[in-house]
C-alpha cells in the first residue's frame, strides 16, 4: 500500500478518535455524577430529595425543593429584563442601527461575555446587594441574584437572536416593505415571528446559562436553604448547594450533593435539548421558504 | 395611533436596549478600572499574595498559576478539539453516530461549569489521585472547553471555500494530504481565534477550578501542586479577606486581559473573514 | 500560524516557570537537614496558622517542600485515614462514625460572635446567642439594641466551626435555615462587614477591625478570657495522623508543638497550649 494512503487511514482514524471524545466525556460526567450520587438517591429516596422543603444534612435532611425553586426564581427573575433588553439590543443591531454604531455595539456585547463572573460577584456584593438592603432585607437575595445574572445572560440573548433575525430571508422583508408596512411593522409583523424559533432558542439558552451560573450567585444571594418568600428573601441554588458545602461533605451528605449534579444536569439536558429543536427547526423553516 | 408614531415610540424602546446594555458593560468596567486600577503597580504584579485571612501583598503566584494552567490546558486540548473539527468538517457524514456526536458536543457546551467540577473532583482529585492541583483543575478544563474549541474548528475549516480542495484535490493530493497542506492552513486563523476564546475562558473560569484547584496561595512548583488563578484569587479575596481594594485591582488586571484578548479574537476573525470572501 | 500556537502554549509555560523563578523562594543553599515534602489539608479554620508553620517551617528545612490545603474539618478526617495527605486538620472531636486517628492538640480557639463595628449592642447570653441563632430572637431590639431586624450569618453545614458552635451553645435546637450562609469564616467576616445588622460567628484568629467582637455572659472574648477559662465557646483545633508520625511529620509536628510554634499560635490570635 503506498504511504499516503496509509497516512490517510490513520488519519482518518486519528480524526475520529478525537470526535468520540466529547461523546466519552459527556458519558463519563453522567456515569461518574450518578454513581457518587446514587447512595444518597437511594437513601433518601427520590421523592423526598426531589420534593424535600427541609436542607439540613447534619438531621439527615436532604430536601432541594428550596435549591430548584431558587434556580428557577433567579433564572426567571433574570428573563424578566434580560429578554426585552436583550430582543430590542438584538433587533438594534440586526436592524435599525447604521454600520458604526453596530461596530462599537458588537464588541461590547461579546465583551460581556467575557467578563469573569466572579466580577459580576465582585460588583453585585458592592453595589447591588446594598442597594437592595436599602428596599428592605439583608440585600443578599433572589432580587440581587436576579440582577446580577440579568448581565451575564444579555449576551447569549442578544447574539443568537441577532444571527436569527439576520437569517431571515431578504425576500420576506422586501415583501412587507413593498406592501407599504413600516420599517417596525415589518421588523415586528414579519421578521420577528420569522426568527421566532431562533429567539427562543437564545431565551432557552440564556436560561441555561442562568441555572448554570455558580460564583457570582454564591456571592449575592446568602445561600440560606429556604424557599424564597419574596424578591428580598434569601435563597440558594442548586449550583450553589454544591459549591457552597462540597469542600467539607462526606459520606450521604457529599453523595446528595452529587445528586444534586444530576439533576442539574438533567435540567440542563432538557433545556438543550428543547434549544437545539428549536434552532433546527427554525432553520429548516427558512430552508422551505 | 398612526403606524408611523407606533414606530417612533418602538424606535425609543430598541435604541433603550441597546443603551441599556453599553451602560450595563460600561459601568462594570468602569468601576472595577476606577476602583481597582489605585492598587495596581509593579509590586502588585510581581509579590506573591499572602494567603491565609490576609488581603495583603500582590497576584504573582495567582498569574503564575493563570499561565501554569493555561499553557497546559492547551497542550492536552489542542489535539482532540481541532483533531474532532477535522472530522466534523470534512469526514463526517450525516449518519447517526454523527448525530450523536454533534448532540454530545452541543450538550457538553450547555453542562454548568460546576458539573465538571463535580466530574473533576470525583475522578481527578479523588479516584485518580491527582488531589488538589493545577493537573486536576487543567484536565477538568478540557472536558469544559472541548466543545468550544471543536465548534470554532469546525465552522473555520467549513468557512474555507470548496474550490480550495478541489485545487489540491485534482492535482493528485490525497484526502488528507489536502487537509493537512491546503484546509488547515487556510482555516488557520479561525482555528487561532478559537483557541484564543478558549484561553479567554480559562482566565474567566472559576467554579470548576474552585473544587478542583485547592487554591493554595503558594507559588505551584509542579503540576501536582494546588493553584489557584487570578479569578479564583479574586473570589479568595472578595469573599474571604476584607481586601476589596485587592479585590478590585484584581478584577482590574482581569478585565484588561479580557479586553486585550477580545481585542485580538475581533482582529484575528475580521481578517480570516475577509480573507474566506476574497478567496 | 502553527508557530503562534507554539509559542503561545511555550510563552504560558516558560513565563510561569520564570516567575517561579525569580519571585519564589530564596536561593536555597545547601544546607544539611531533612528533605522530602508534607501534605496537609483539612480545616480552614486551621489552615492560616498551618500556613505560618510551613514558612517558617521551610525557611529552617530549605529542601523540605509543605503543602497546605483547606478543604474542611471532614475532608481532613477523611484524607489523614486514606493516606492521601501526612497530616489531616480538624477544628472539632472527631465523630463516632469517623474512624480512629492519632490526635494531636495543636491550640484552642475560641469562637467569637461578630457583629458589625456600627452596632450599639456589646454583650449577649449565651442563651440570647442561642435564641438568636435559632431564630427566636429575629430583631435587635429584644436584646437591647435598637429597632432593626437581626440578619443572621452562619457557617454551611459540614464546616468544622459551625459543628463546634452547635455543640458549645446551641444544645440540641437548629441553627435556623433563613441564616446567610457562608462557605468559609473568612466569608463570614465580610458579610458581617459589610451588613450593618448582622451578627455571625467566626474563629477568633479571623477578628480583625472590619468587625466588633461581643462580650457572652458579660465575658469579652479575648484570648487571655479564652485561656484563664471564663469565655465560653472554646474548641480544640487537631492535626490528624493516621499513625503516631515519625520521620519527616514528626519533625514538623513536634516544631508546631515546640516553644516557637506556640508563639506562631498565638501570633495569629489562637490560644496556645502549655
Amino acid at each position: 500500500m503506498p504511504s499516503h494512503v496509509v497516512v490517510d487511514r490513520t488519519a482518518k482514524h486519528v480524526v475520529l478518535i478525537c470526535a468520540s471524545a466529547s461523546f466519552v466525556i459527556l458519558g463519563a460526567i453522567f456515569i461518574f455524577t450518578m454513581r457518587e450520587g446514587a447512595p444518597a438517591l437511594q437513601e433518601i429516596g427520590l421523592y423526598n430529595f426531589l420534593l424535600g422543603t427541609e436542607w439540613r444534612p447534619g438531621q439527615e435532611m436532604f430536601g432541594i425543593l428550596p435549591m430548584t425553586v431558587g434556580s428557577i426564581l433567579v433564572t426567571l427573575g433574570s428573563m424578566v429584563l434580560a429578554i426585552p433588553i436583550g430582543l430590542a439590543c438584538a433587533i438594534l443591531l440586526a436592524e435599525v442601527a447604521s454600520f458604526r454604531v453596530r461596530r462599537l455595539l458588537r464588541p461590547a456585547v461579546e465583551l460581556l461575555v467575557g467578563i469573569p463572573s466572579v466580577v459580576y460577584g465582585l460588583v453585585g456584593m458592592l453595589l447591588i446587594v446594598p442597594a437592595v438592603r436599602e428596599i428592605g432585607g439583608s440585600g443578599f437575595s433572589i432580587l440581587a441574584a436576579s440582577l446580577v445574572l440579568t448581565a451575564m445572560v444579555l449576551p447569549t440573548i442578544i447574539s443568537i437572536s441577532e444571527d436569527s433575525l439576520r437569517a431571515v430571508p431578504k425576500g420576506y422583508k422586501e415583501a412587507a416593505l413593498a406592501m407599504g408596512a413600516t420599517q417596525w411593522q415589518m421588523i415586528w409583523h414579519v421578521q420577528v415571528p420569522a426568527a421566532r424559533s431562533g429567539i427562543m432558542a437564545g431565551i432557552v439558552l440564556g436560561m441555561g446559562r442562568a441555572i448554570g451560573e455558580t460564583m457570582a450567585m454564591i456571592m449575592v444571594i446568602g445561600n440560606s436553604p429556604i424557599i424564597p418568600t419574596s424578591p428580598l428573601s434569601q435563597g440558594r441554588t442548586l449550583t450553589g448547594n454544591i459549591a457552597v458545602e462540597i469542600m467539607y461533605a462526606s459520606g450521604i451528605h457529599r453523595s446528595a450533593l452529587f445528586s444534586t449534579g444530576v439533576i442539574l444536569f438533567l435540567i440542563i439536558l432538557v433545556l438543550n435539548t428543547v434549544a437545539t429543536f428549536a434552532l433546527r427547526r427554525g432553520l429548516k423553516a427558512h430552508h422551505v421558504a | 395611533m398612526s403606524p408611523k408614531s407606533v414606530q417612533k415610540i418602538a424606535k425609543v424602546f430598541i435604541w433603550g436596549g441597546g443603551a441599556i446594555t453599553v451602560a450595563v458593560l460600561l459601568g462594570i468596567i468602569l468601576y472595577v478600572l476606577i476602583q481597582g486600577l489605585p492598587s495596581v503597580n509593579m509590586e502588585f504584579l510581581i509579590t506573591p499574595p499572602k494567603g491565609g485571612l490576609s488581603g495583603e501583598g500582590g497576584i504573582s503566584t495567582a498569574t503564575v498559576g493563570t499561565l501554569y494552567l493555561l499553557g497546559i490546558t492547551l497542550a492536552i486540548l489542542l489535539i482532540p478539539g481541532i483533531g474532532a473539527g477535522i472530522y466534523l468538517a470534512e469526514y463526517a457524514r450525516d449518519n447517526r453516530p454523527t448525530r450523536m456526536v454533534r448532540y454530545a458536543v452541543e450538550t457538553l457546551a450547555g453542562v454548568p461549569s460546576i458539573v465538571f467540577g463535580l466530574f473533576g473532583f470525583a475522578l481527578f482529585v479523588t479516584a485518580l489521585h491527582f488531589n488538589f492541583s493545577i493537573l486536576s483543575g487543567a484536565l477538568t478544563l478540557v472536558c469544559l472547553l472541548l466543545p468550544t474549541l471543536i465548534r470554532t474548528t469546525e465552522e473555520a475549516i467549513r468557512a474555507v471555500p470548496r474550490s480550495y480542495r478541489e485545487a489540491s484535490l485534482a492535482m493528485g493530493a490525497s484526502k488528507w494530504q489536502t487537509i493537512r497542506h491546503v484546509v488547515l492552513p487556510a482555516a488557520m486563523p479561525g482555528i487561532v481565534t478559537g483557541i484564543i476564546l478558549c484561553a479567554g475562558r480559562i482566565v474567566e473560569e472559576t467554579a470548576c477550578l474552585y473544587v478542583t484547584m485547592g487554591g493554595s496561595a503558594a507559588m505551584p512548583t509542579s503540576l501536582l501542586k494546588g493553584g489557584r488563578t487570578l479569578s479564583l484569587h479574586l473570589y479568595y479575596l472578595a469573599m474571604d479577606t476584607n481586601a476589596f481594594d485587592k479585590a478590585m485591582g484584581t478584577g482590574a488586571v482581569l478585565i484588561i486581559i479580557i479586553i486585550i484578548i477580545n481585542a485580538v479574537t475581533n482582529l484575528l476573525s475580521q481578517r480570516f473573514q475577509a480573507k474566506m470572501r476574497g478567496g | 500560524m502553527k508557530k503562534l500556537l507554539t509559542l503561545l502554549i511555550t510563552a504560558g509555560l516558560i513565563g510561569a516557570t520564570v516567575l517561579t523563578g525569580c519571585a519564589g523562594t530564596p536561593a536555597t543553599h545547601d544546607t544539611a537537614g531533612p528533605t522530602g515534602s508534607i501534605t496537609e489539608a483539612g480545616s480552614t479554620t486551621v489552615q492560616p496558622i498551618a500556613e505560618r508553620f510551613a514558612d517558617v517551617f521551610t525557611q529552617m528545612y530549605p529542601k523540605v517542600t509543605v503543602t497546605i490545603q483547606g478543604g474542611g474539618s471532614s475532608v481532613g478526617v477523611k484524607s489523614a485515614s486514606d493516606g492521601t495527605v501526612d497530616i489531616g486538620a480538624a477544628s472539632r472531636e472527631l465523630k463516632a462514625d469517623e474512624p480512629a486517628l492519632v490526635k494531636h492538640l495543636l491550640c484552642r480557639d475560641g469562637i467569637a460572635l461578630a457583629t458589625h463595628p456600627s452596632n450599639t449592642v456589646t454583650g449577649l447570653t449565651k442563651d440570647e446567642v442561642r435564641r438568636i441563632f435559632a431564630g427566636e430572637i429575629t430583631n435587635w431590639s429584644q436584646v437591647g439594641g435598637p429597632n432593626e431586624n437581626i440578619i443572621v450569618v452562619a457557617r454551611e453545614e459540614g464546616s468544622g466551626t459551625r459543628t463546634a458552635f452547635e455543640e458549645l451553645v446551641m444544645d440540641e435546637t437548629l441553627i435556623t435555615n433563613t441564616a446567610i450562609l457562608q462557605p468559609s469564616n473568612g466569608a463570614v467576616r465580610t458579610t458581617v462587614s459589610i451588613t450593618p445588622t448582622a451578627i455571625g460567628f467566626l474563629s477568633f484568629g479571623y477578628l480583625d477591625g472590619s468587625v466588633s467582637s461581643l462580650a457572652v455572659d458579660g465575658v469579652l472574648g479575648t484570648i487571655e478570657n479564652a485561656k484563664n477559662g471564663s469565655y465560653p465557646i472554646v474548641r480544640p483545633l487537631y492535626f490528624l495522623t493516621k499513625e503516631a508520625p515519625s520521620g519527616l511529620v514528626k519533625e514538623f509536628i513536634d516544631f508546631c508543638l515546640s516553644a516557637e510554634g506556640q508563639s506562631i499560635v498565638e501570633d495569629e490570635g489562637y490560644i496556645s497550649v502549655d
